[in-house]
């Protein structure tokens, strides 16, 4: 087996394996940690020494160790535990699926967004401490504390280990959703550096949308999103040059988009929408479709996808909705249409010196005709952006539009 | 989101504080490093010798030329930073406020969203 073969297995290995864990043991954080150790071990080990047999039992018995010994060296404990965990580990096929009750409780309200998101693809993701810094650039000790820390705030608000009830579960899922929506984005578009495909973030976070969506198949937001990663993702490959400067979506070579993704995603759109609740993530994934259905930029059909922004603009009001509303309504009926509704985000705080916004008004004044205006705009929105493909991008722009 | 926090001090300010004072700035770092491991926002942090110590180069026609002393004739200089990596550049600013300096006139605390990075961080 390869190693790559190796850590797929180990992923997917993870959630079942902590799920058993903690409905035996109680104790999310402690066996969290043990459950490291031993993956840890495994990636030594399996390539080395050949797969166990049963590689979920080895990774059972060998984080129920590592747990045992944890818990002995916890002399408030000792007694009580060391009697439960010197039980023979039974080759247990786990008769409950634990990754939702897991990813709920990964992304516990009283969590940071960055920390729902390490631990959740640590716990969930089965990813080390040392991959998941990788992946967002920091120190791995940052990593790790960040995760010890986003365990102790669960312990402390004192979760159980099972799913919320009623409304609670509903608001839950969407911060799951939130988290996995995150994850994704921060693979396929750093939001700073150089670097703008951070690949494994975006097929982790896909694998995990399939593991909700297999958890939750009637659930019309969990499939619209995973619609939406896969429509998106789609075009990965069309979205930079050889040299990683960024395409945008009127310029790419639609034929190096990927056929076979747009196909799944735009079944799961139409299964999407023809379910009772329609909601934002459904919303982004047919406009998502919208795009990649057309075989030309000039063939996109604009009227739909400025329609499918006004539904989500009622249903979820946000500026950024509205920006790129107003790209659509540019294409439908003309520039001015465009910067008219770009000028009611002027008095939005959350938009002042936003780059997109800048950056859509330089668009939009280059298609007026107002050269020196779009100039000036990409200018600014280079300046503003953290992004160095999308500052190299907008200053081209700058560039481009000065000498026409 | 990573974010540089610099921290621009004047040698005067500090000449002109009480020793309880200078304790309770270090104080007031050391708390603030502590905090910034536990909660996993901090990269690393770095506090420079004084600008007196600095050398300023450049090459003309080839050939390098330095001066010793700070490159710009100011009152305030770099004296350190902390890099950290956050929720977003409201929690950045949040946490500028924690830190000692903010509080003393004189003193100037910058918060800048890093745009490039690129050699290992070890901590």
């Amino acid at each position: 087996m390869t190693t790559s073969a190796i850590e797929d297995l180990l992923r997917e290995l993870t959630p079942q394996v902590l799920g058993m864990l903690v409905r035996r043991n109680g104790q999310f954080e402690a066996c969290e940690d043990a459950l490291q150790e031993a993956v840890l071990a495994a990636t030594v080990q399996w390539p080395a020494e050949g797969l166990p047999d049963n590689p979920r039992g080895w990774l059972m018995t060998v984080a129920s160790r590592r747990l045992i010994d944890q818990m002995r060296s916890d002399h408030a404990r000792r007694e009580r535990e060391s009697a439960t965990a010197t039980e023979v580990v039974p080759e247990d096929v786990p008769d409950t699926d634990d990754t939702l009750v897991l990813l709920f409780l990964c992304c516990h309200p009283t969590l940071t967004a960055a920390s729902q998101t390490a631990l959740t693809l640590r716990a969930v993701g089965g990813l080390t401490t040392a991959e998941i810094a990788r992946a967002f650039l920091v120190p791995e000790a940052t990593m790790a504390a960040r995760i010890s820390r986003a365990k102790q705030r669960i312990k402390a608000a004192g979760s159980s280990f099972s799913l919320p009830e009623g409304a609670e579960r509903e608001e839950r899922l969407r911060v799951v959703l939130h988290v996995l929506y995150l994850i994704f984005n921060e693979g396929y578009t750093a939001s700073s550096g150089s670097e703008l495909h951070r690949t494994d973030l975006a097929h982790e976070a896909i694998r995990l949308a399939r593991m909700v969506h297999a958890q939750l198949p009637e659930d019309d937001e969990v499939t619209g999103l995973l619609a939406l990663m896969l429509l998106t993702d789609a075009r990965r490959e069309a979205r930079t040059t050889a040299t990683g400067d960024l395409v945008p979506l009127d310029e790419q070579d639609r034929t190096k988009w990927d056929r076979a993704l747009i196909d799944e995603g735009t079944e799961l759109v139409k299964a999407s929408l023809a379910g009772p609740a329609l909601g934002p993530y459904q919303l982004q994934a047919a406009i998502a479709a919208t795009h990649d259905d057309a075989d030309t930029a000039a063939a996109t059909d604009w009227a739909q996808v400025h329609a499918l922004y006004l539904v989500l603009e009622r249903i979820a009001p946000n500026p950024m909705v509205t920006l790129n509303r107003a790209i659509a309504l540019a294409e439908t009926e003309g520039p001015q249409a465009g910067l008219a509704l770009l000028a009611t985000l002027d008095s939005d705080e959350r938009m002042a010196g936003h780059h997109r916004l800048l950056s859509v008004r330089a668009h939009l004044l280059e298609k007026a005709g107002d050269a020196a205006g779009a100039y000036e705009h990409f200018r600014l929105a280079a300046k503003s952006t953290a992004s160095i493909a999308e500052q190299r991008y907008l200053e081209s722009r700058a560039g481009r539009v000065r000498t026409s | 989101m990573k974010f540089l926090i610099s921290m621009h001090i004047n040698p005067a300010v500090l000449d002109a504080l009480t020793d309880a004072e200078k304790a309770a700035i270090g104080d007031g770092h050391g708390a603030f490093i502590e905090a910034l491991k536990k909660s996993g926002e901090l990269i690393t942090t770095q506090a420079l010798v004084d600008p007196s110590q600095a050398a300023v180069v450049s090459v003309r026609n080839g050939q390098p030329v330095v001066t010793d002393g700070p490159f710009l004739e100011a009152k305030e200089y770099l004296g350190g930073f902390y890099l950290i990596d956050c929720e977003n550049k409201e929690r950045a600013i949040e946490l500028a406020t924690q830190i000692p300096d903010t509080a003393i006139e004189g003193l100037g605390v910058e918060v800048r969203q890093v745009m490039f990075a690129d050699g290992q961080l070890e901590a």
